[in-house]
C-alpha cells in the first residue's frame, strides 16, 4: 500500500493534525514503509480466527453508583491554557 | 554506597549504618556529577526528596519500616506525580503539573521510598532508542555515543550508572526489557493487569504495563512487591492476590523445563555475540538442572506487523485528549476550534508520535478497519495461541532480548521500520499479555546483552526465581560501566 500526499492530508484531517505539503511528502514515504511492514499479515489466513481485543479474558467490573472522588476542578483546570469561571475557554463556536 | 543493591541498602538502613537522608544526598550528588553526560533525568526533585527522606527516617525511628523504607528511586516521567512536572518526554506536557499521584507512585511512597526525580523517555513511550524525547536523547553509560534503548532509556541508564538504586519503567512493546538489555541491568515487564495503569499516561491501553528496573532480580522482586496489586481505579487491573516473590527466589531449578524459541535463534540479523551470550546462559541453566528444549512460535514473526496496527490505533484514540484545550501549549491566534486543535497538536507532538497517530487513524478509518485493525486482532490471537501451545510443553520460554547490542545515536532515526525491528523478540509478549524479564548475559563487543525469559500469565515468581538463581551463580549482572 502506497499512500499519496492527498491520502496523508485526509488522514491528518481525521487525526486533527496540521501537515504542511513538505511534511506530507516525507510522511508518504514513512507511512507507506510502515504499511508495507504491516501488510506481511496478509500472508496468513485468519478467516476462522476470533479477534483478540484484550490480553486477558475479563469482564468490565461494575461498581456501586456512588460519588468516590472529591471536587478537584481547580486542580484540573490548572493545566489548561485558558480557563475562566471553572470552564475551559475555546474560540467562539456558535455565533 | 551506590554499588550496593536495594537489598543491601535496605539491610544497611535497618542496621543503622546510614540514614535515608545520607543515602538520598549521596545519589542526588551522583546525579549532579554524572547526569550531564547521560541526560537520564528530566526533573530532579532534590528538595522533595530530602524532605521525604527526613520523614521516612523519622518513621523508621518510630519503628515503622519495611524493606523499601528509605530507599531512593526514580520514576519514568510517564507516571503522574502530584505537584511535580510529568512531561512524558513531550513538548505537549512540558508544563503539565499533575494533580494526583499514579497508583504505582502512591504505593511506593507509602512503602517509604524516596523519589529522586523523573527519568527521560521516548516521547509518550514511542521509540526504542530514547531519541524521540523532546528533552534530547539519553546516552548509554557503557558508551555515551550509543543509545540506551527505549522507551524507558532514562530509567535504564540511571540504574546502570548507579545514579539511583532502582527505577520504574513501562513496557508496551519492549520498553523495559530492551533498554535493560542494552544497558546491562535487570528489567521485568509483569503480566498485563498486575500493576495499576492509573495515573500512567496511556499509550496503548491493551498493552501498557508498569514494571521494575534494577540491577538484580532480587531487587526487581522487592520493587515489584511494592508496585503490584489490584487497584479499583484501573478497570483492567487484575483482581487477584500478589505472590510472595521473595519467598520463591531460592527455589532450586531441578526439573525446570525451558523452551528456547527456535524462530528467534534463526532470525536474520541476530548478532553472533548475542547468540553466544544466550547459549552461555542456557549452559548455566542446564548446569543447575534445568532441561532445555526448543519450542516454536510460528506466528511470532508477525508480532511487529500486528503491533504496528494495534498500538497506533490505541494511541490515536488515547492521544486525542491532547487538543490544546485541557492540557499543554495552545497555538497562537487560532482562527477557529479546528485550527486550534490542528495547530496545537502539530506543534506539541514530535515526528514519531505524529507518524503513529496517523497510522492509527488510517487503520481505524472507514473502509480500512477490517483489513488492518480486525486483521491485527486476529493475528494477535494466533500469537497468543502459539504461547498457549508452548506453555503446555515448558515452564519458561527464553530467547535473546534484542537481536543486537546498543547501536550508535542517530543510526536508525531516519528509518522508522528499522527502529521498530529492534523489538522483534519483545513485542509478542505484550500482545499476549505475558510477563517477561530481561537479565544481563555475557557482553558482546564489550557491550551488554540481554537474556529474555517469558513466563505464563501471573507467573512473575517463576521468572524472578530463575533469574535470581542464575545471578547467584554468575557475575554478568555485576559489571558496571567505567567512569561513573
Amino acid at each position: 500500500m502506497s499512500l499519496s500526499s492527498d491520502d496523508v492530508h485526509k488522514i491528518a484531517h481525521l487525526a486533527r493534525l496540521a501537515v504542511s505539503d513538505e511534511e506530507a511528502e516525507a510522511l508518504c514515504r514513512d507511512l507507506s514503509n510502515i504499511l508495507g511492514l504491516v501488510e506481511q499479515m496478509a500472508a496468513v489466513d485468519t478467516s476462522a480466527i476470533e479477534p483478540m481485543a484484550h490480553p486477558l479474558a475479563m469482564h468490565q467490573r461494575l461498581r456501586p453508583d456512588e460519588v468516590t472522588e472529591s471536587d478537584r476542578r481547580d486542580l484540573y483546570l490548572r493545566n489548561a491554557p485558558a480557563a475562566e469561571n471553572g470552564l475551559f475557554l475555546v474560540p467562539c463556536v456558535i455565533e | 554506597m551506590h554499588h550496593k543493591t536495594l537489598a543491601e541498602l535496605s539491610a544497611g538502613l535497618a542496621a543503622g549504618e546510614f540514614s535515608s537522608v545520607e543515602l538520598t544526598r549521596h545519589f542526588l550528588e551522583r546525579i549532579r556529577a554524572h547526569d550531564e553526560r547521560l541526560n537520564s533525568f528530566i526533573t530532579v526533585t532534590e528538595e522533595q526528596a530530602l524532605a521525604a527522606a527526613e520523614a521516612v527516617d523519622a518513621r523508621r525511628a518510630a519503628g515503622e519500616a519495611g524493606p523499601l523504607t528509605g530507599i531512593p528511586l526514580a520514576h519514568k516521567d510517564i507516571f503522574c506525580t502530584l505537584d511535580v512536572r510529568t512531561s512524558c518526554g513531550s513538548r505537549m506536557l512540558d508544563n503539565f503539573v499533575s494533580p494526583y499521584d499514579a497508583t504505582v507512585v502512591e504505593r511506593l511512597a507509602a512503602a517509604g521510598m524516596v523519589m529522586l526525580g523523573k527519568t527521560n523517555m521516548d516521547e509518550f513511550a514511542m521509540g526504542s532508542s530514547n531519541e524521540t524525547s523532546c528533552y534530547g536523547p539519553v546516552h548509554n553509560p557503557w558508551d555515551t555515543e550509543r543509545v540506551p534503548g527505549g522507551s524507558s532509556g532514562g530509567s535504564a541508564a540511571a540504574v546502570a550508572a548507579r545514579l539511583t538504586p532502582v527505577a520504574t519503567g513501562t513496557d508496551t512493546g519492549g520498553s523495559i526489557r530492551q533498554p535493560a538489555a542494552l544497558t546491562g541491568i535487570t528489567g521485568l515487564k509483569p503480566t498485563y493487569g498486575r500493576c495499576s495503569r492509573w495515573g500512567m499516561i496511556a499509550f496503548a491501553s491493551s498493552l501498557d504495563q508498569a514494571g521494575p528496573m534494577a540491577r538484580t532480580a532480587e531487587d526487581c522482586a522487592l520493587l515489584l512487591s511494592g508496585m503490584a496489586g489490584f487497584d479499583p481505579r484501573d478497570s483492567t487491573s487484575a483482581e487477584r492476590p500478589v505472590d510472595d516473590y521473595l519467598a520463591a527466589l531460592d527455589r532450586p531449578l531441578d526439573g525446570l523445563k525451558v523452551g528456547l524459541v527456535r524462530e528467534f535463534m534463526a532470525q536474520d540479523g541476530l548478532h553472533s555475540g548475542v547468540a553466544a551470550a544466550t547459549e552461555a546462559v542456557l549452559e548455566e541453566l542446564k548446569r543447575q538442572g534445568a532441561e532445555v528444549v526448543e519450542v516454536s512460535l510460528p506466528h511470532a514473526h508477525l508480532s511487529v506487523p500486528a503491533y504496528y496496527v494495534v498500538a497506533p490505533a490505541e494511541c490515536s484514540s488515547n492521544l486525542s485528549r491532547f487538543d490544546g484545550v485541557r492540557f499543554g501549549p495552545r497555538c497562537e491566534d487560532p482562527k477557529d476550534l479546528e485550527d486550534l486543535y490542528k495547530r496545537s497538536r502539530s506543534e506539541g507532538f514530535g515526528a514519531e508520535v505524529k507518524r503513529r497517530i496517523l497510522i492509527g487513524a488510517y487503520a481505524l478509518s472507514a473502509g480500512y478497519y477490517d483489513a488492518y485493525y480486525l486483521k491485527a486482532q486476529q493475528v494477535r490471537q494466533l500469537i497468543a495461541q502459539d504461547f498457549r501451545v508452548a506453555f503446555e510443553q515448558v515452564d519458561l520460554i527464553v530467547s535473546p532480548t534484542t537481536p543486537d547490542v546498543a547501536f550508535p545515536l542517530g543510526a536508525k532515526t531516519d528509518d522508522p521500520v528499522a527502529m521498530y525491528l529492534q523489538d522483534i523478540y519483545t513485542i509478542a509478549v505484550n500482545l499476549a499479555g505475558l510477563p517477561a524479564i530481561s537479565i544481563p548475559a555475557p557482553a558482546a563487543d564489550g557491550l551488554p546483552t540481554g537474556f529474555q525469559m517469558i513466563g505464563n500469565h501471573f507467573d512473575e515468581a517463576c521468572l524472578l526465581n530463575v533469574a535470581h538463581r542464575l545471578q547467584q551463580a554468575t557475575d554478568w549482572h555485576r559489571h558496571a560501566p567505567e567512569g561513573f
